[in-house]
């Protein structure tokens, strides 16, 4: 293997790559928001921090209203162990502990903690440089969870975890491949802040105890690409590579990527590890770094304004926490002509119900759309069976016969076409001639039958206590019986009898409150 | 770009064509050939056209409004227009106003709208409306006009019109000086009198060069809007070529085992409908296999069908019941060609 290097003005592409089914070549839109550099997002009046900006359980305040709190402090602390905590972006006051309008897309809101910021920028104490080579991985680990450090790619899984992988990790691979259309903030930080990531891959590579290290980059980004490799030349890295991936969307998905640069294929329902593989975003690599290294919390982010009601396109660094509207302001929107709001990019983002949300950890990309370019009326058609969603399909699915199963309710059916091998990528819906939203149709199946889980899981933790209750009860009556048969002389035969006549009363309760699990 | 109103993720939506302009992109592909049909064989062509789109689209609104459905979304997709217009080429140019009326009326009302709309039917409504016609007026449907310069006379336009809607013919033309069974009949025909396809060719003057006369321009025109269909990416090329090909290769064996009996591969590819059921027909999304290797499948299995019962059935072109037989195949099809599915072991078939 071999870097993809830029000797003579040419990228070299040395690695063998392999391939994925499907995908889609959407247009990128990338270069509106990369022709500035990173800029930081003015500092808000006010920060309002959601207790859920990853997957896993919410974080606890620990923080009450009238507290001073300071940039970097912690205000809220894991919720168990799939949780990260929160920390105060700037110093200021709590001003309220209450819901809030959250970019989720239900619209819904969710309990925030709100500080009125009070421009001082002032540090908390506990800020602790350190160097990741004296570091035991457990120690990294341990500042990566306490700096509240999710992946910042999208899914916002708490990161320490697959930093604690169990097993021999043989490739640690960057994810910098920012397959989505107008979202350009991982490939700003890279070209802007490379060392961040080429230091951030080390002290998790430490953490892992990875073997070999890949920074994947789609060869729409030749500056980034360029800047990477001219890094790691400079600071003399020779056991990192990086490598050119060609751009087809979703490339970046976490499964895909493994399979174009390893040829191998994540198990079903799997994870990379079981492949020896440990994926992170590089942006989460770049907060990695200045947990460890800087001792700072994730308090901001990079996060790329685009999108057509967009003066100014551009990425700004701005604080966690920041209402989304100042944002947009600073990149001089239309908000006149504001048609949609989505926060991530247009095949996987969400579309945001209430404009005034916070910022989060996941947030890379809030994107506003004018009105003029929604088609107001789309026409939906039935379903032709062309065959174009299959196609484009990137796990290879039947998106046609997930759609008709889903359609029909027919959720058993849905499940034997692996509707929970979807990415729901959107690549089906993009292609469909139709203008179905197929998407749509199986995130409500999923739903559905995760409901129905819940419930049938829900009605087997009744049945069992109820049928062990039987079980006592009988037991009991039976021990009554043998204790009364022993108090007053009977024959040995009548007491078995009673005994034998219990338990097999309760044998048939047994068999008749179970009657499904054959 | 084009964003939409979507209650979810994707807000782009970009296909290669919308299911309507693809519909229409079919029509239009379709329409030269139409052209060189009429200038080939007469008015007649055009009368049945215009009839068949208008039935069409009359029996597309009537089922819709019965069905309580919006009428101008669906009338507006183009596909009750290219049902009509493929149920044209399968018909005779002279076939009398009801012909063509009970074709079209069966083949949108039973075939497509009775079975839920486009999309739900499981047969391609034109060769179940072609098939109705066969079974129920074989007699009509051989009246094949013949090609104009072959005919001893001819109808001008009003002429037509009053042939096909009333039957009447102008004094001193009949019925017979204008038309003649088509060559695939006559070849069929004609071997079954033992001569050899050489020398039926020769003799008989339906035949030109590669075909049968006038057939083979509309054939040619035909190829050319495939070829341009494949070209758009409006179709895949793995029907036609699995149809063509196999059909090519099974005639091709017979042919080159006993050429005193059997007609020529290119006789086969060039003649009849083989070439409108590759590129038109067996490539109704609908009713075909879904996924490439199921259209391979699918396209090879209608090729043979269609020269086993030119061959050996009842009747001249096979075309439609192959279509229709491998329309009810699709879904095992489907089923045996399900792939695999990324980070899954092996085919769960
Ligand atoms: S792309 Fe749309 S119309 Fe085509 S098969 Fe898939 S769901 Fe049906
Ligand atoms: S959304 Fe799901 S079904 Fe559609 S292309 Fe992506 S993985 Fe396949």
């Amino acid at each position: 293997m071999e870097v993809a290097s830029t000797e003579g003005g040419k990228r070299r592409r040395g690695m063998k790559l392999w391939s994925f089914h499907g995908g889609i070549h959407p247009p990128g839109h990338k270069r509106e928001s990369t022709t500035r550099p990173v800029e930081s997002a003015p500092l808000p009046k006010e920060l309002v921090l959601p207790m859920l900006q990853h997957l896993g359980a919410p974080a606890d305040p620990v923080v009450k209203v009238g507290d001073r709190v300071l940039k970097g402090e912690t205000i809220a602390r894991p919720g168990n162990f799939i949780s990260a905590p929160i920390h105060a972006s700037s110093s200021g006051t709590v001003v309220a502990i209450e819901e809030r309008p959250v970019p989720h897309p239900s619209g819904l809101s969710a309990p925030c903690i709100v500080i009125e910021t009070d421009g001082k920028e002032e540090w908390h104490p506990s800020r602790e440089p350190a160097d990741h080579r004296d570091l035991e991985p457990a120690e990294i680990r341990d500042r990566v969870r306490q700096a509240g450090i999710v992946g910042l790619g999208g899914a916002g899984f708490p990161s320490f975890v697959k930093l604690n992988p169990g097993k021999t990790v043989k490739t640690l691979i960057l994810n910098g491949a920012e397959c989505e259309p107008y979202i350009t903030c991982d490939d700003a930080l890279m070209r802007e802040r490379p060392e961040q990531v080429i230091k951030g891959a080390m002290v998790i590579r430490r953490a892992v105890q990875a073997q070999h290290c890949i920074i994947a980059v789609e060869d729409n980004k030749p500056a980034a690409i360029d800047t990477l490799t001219q890094t790691l030349r400079s600071e003399g890295v020779t056991d990192m590579e990086v490598v050119a991936v060609p751009a087809r969307y979703p490339a970046g998905g976490e499964k895909q990527l493994i399979k174009v640069l390893t040829g191998k294929e994540v198990p079903s329902g799997g994870l990379p590890i079981q492949l020896g593989i440990v994926c992170h975003n590089v942006a989460t690599a770049a907060a990695v770094f200045r947990a460890v290294e800087l001792g700072e919390p994730l308090i901001s982010r990079i996060v790329t304004v685009s999108g057509s009601a967009v003066g100014g396109p551009r990425n700004l660094e701005a604080l966690l926490g920041t209402p989304v509207p100042d944002l947009l302001r600073h990149c001089d929107t239309d908000f006149e002509g504001l048609g949609e709001l989505i926060m991530g990019g247009p095949m996987m983002g969400v579309a945001l119900a209430h404009h005034q949300v916070p910022l989060i950890k996941t947030g890379n990309c809030l994107l506003a759309v004018s009105r003029s370019e929604i088609e107001q009326r789309p026409v939906v058609r039935p379903c032709i069976r062309c065959g174009n969603c299959a196609e484009a399909c990137p796990v290879n699915l039947l998106p046609q016969q997930l759609y008709w199963h889903a359609q029909s309710k027919n959720l058993d059916k849905i499940q034997e076409f692996d509707l929970f091998d979807c990415i729901e990528c959107g690549c089906c819906a993009y292609v469909c001639p139709s203008n179905l939203p197929l998407v749509h149709y199986y995130r409500f199946a999923k739903s559905e039958i995760r409901a129905q889980q819940e419930k049938k899981r829900k009605a087997d933790i009744a049945r069992e206590r109820h049928q062990k209750r039987l079980e006592r009860l009988e037991r009991e009556k039976a021990e009554r019986a043998a204790r009364r048969a022993r108090k007053q002389p009977v024959t040995d035969e009548s007491k078995k009898a009673a005994i034998q006549a219990a338990l097999e009363r309760t044998k048939a309760a047994k068999k008749e409150s179970s009657p499904d699990e054959v | 770009m084009k964003f939409r109103k979507a209650i979810s993720s994707p807000y782009i939506h970009h296909p290669p064509y919308s299911t309507a302009g693809m519909m229409f992109s079919v029509i239009l592909a379709l329409l030269p050939a139409l052209a060189i049909y009429a200038l080939l064989f007469g008015w007649g062509v055009v009368v049945n056209a215009a009839l068949a789109v208008g039935v069409a689209l009359v029996c597309e609104a009537g089922m819709l409004a019965v069905r309580r459905r919006p009428l101008f979304p669906t009338l507006g997709d183009g596909s009750a227009i290219l049902t009509a217009l493929l149920l044209v080429f399968a018909l005779p140019p002279l076939a009398p106003w009801w012909l063509t009326t009970v074709g079209v009326a069966f083949a949108i009302i039973v075939a497509k709208q009775l079975y839920g709309g486009l999309g739900f039917n499981p047969f391609n409504p034109a060769m179940v409306g072609y098939v109705v016609l066969l079974v129920s007026f074989p007699k009509e449907l051989t009246l094949w006009s013949m090609p104009l310069s072959l005919a001893g006379s001819s109808l001008d336009f009003s002429t037509t019109l009053s042939y096909i809607f009333s039957g009447s013919l102008p004094d001193g033309i009949t019925i017979d000086a204008l038309t003649a069974a088509t060559p695939l009949d006559t070849m069929k025909t004609q071997l079954g009198l033992g001569r050899t396809p050489g020398a039926i060719a020769a003799s008989e003057p339906v035949f030109g060069f590669l075909g049968g006369k006038g057939w083979i321009w509309v054939n040619l025109t035909l190829l050319a809007g495939g070829l341009w269909l494949i070209r758009r990416r409006v179709i895949s090329w793995h029907i036609p070529v699995a149809l063509l090909g196999s059909l090519a290769a099974i005639s091709s064996i017979f042919y080159l085992l006993d050429s005193a009996h059997n007609a020529s591969p290119l006789f086969h590819l060039f003649s009849g409908a083989a070439i409108l059921g590759a590129f038109f027909i067996a490539t109704d999304p609908v009713t075909a296999a879904t996924s490439n290797p199921g259209r391979l499948w699918y396209g090879a299995g209608i090729g043979v069908l269609i020269y086993v019962i030119r061959s050996w059935g009842g009747f001249p072109d096979g075309v439609a019941f192959a279509v229709l037989l491998m329309n009810m195949a699709a879904p095992t099809i489907d089923h045996y060609t399900k792939p695999r599915v990324f980070g899954h072991g092996d085919r769960d078939a």
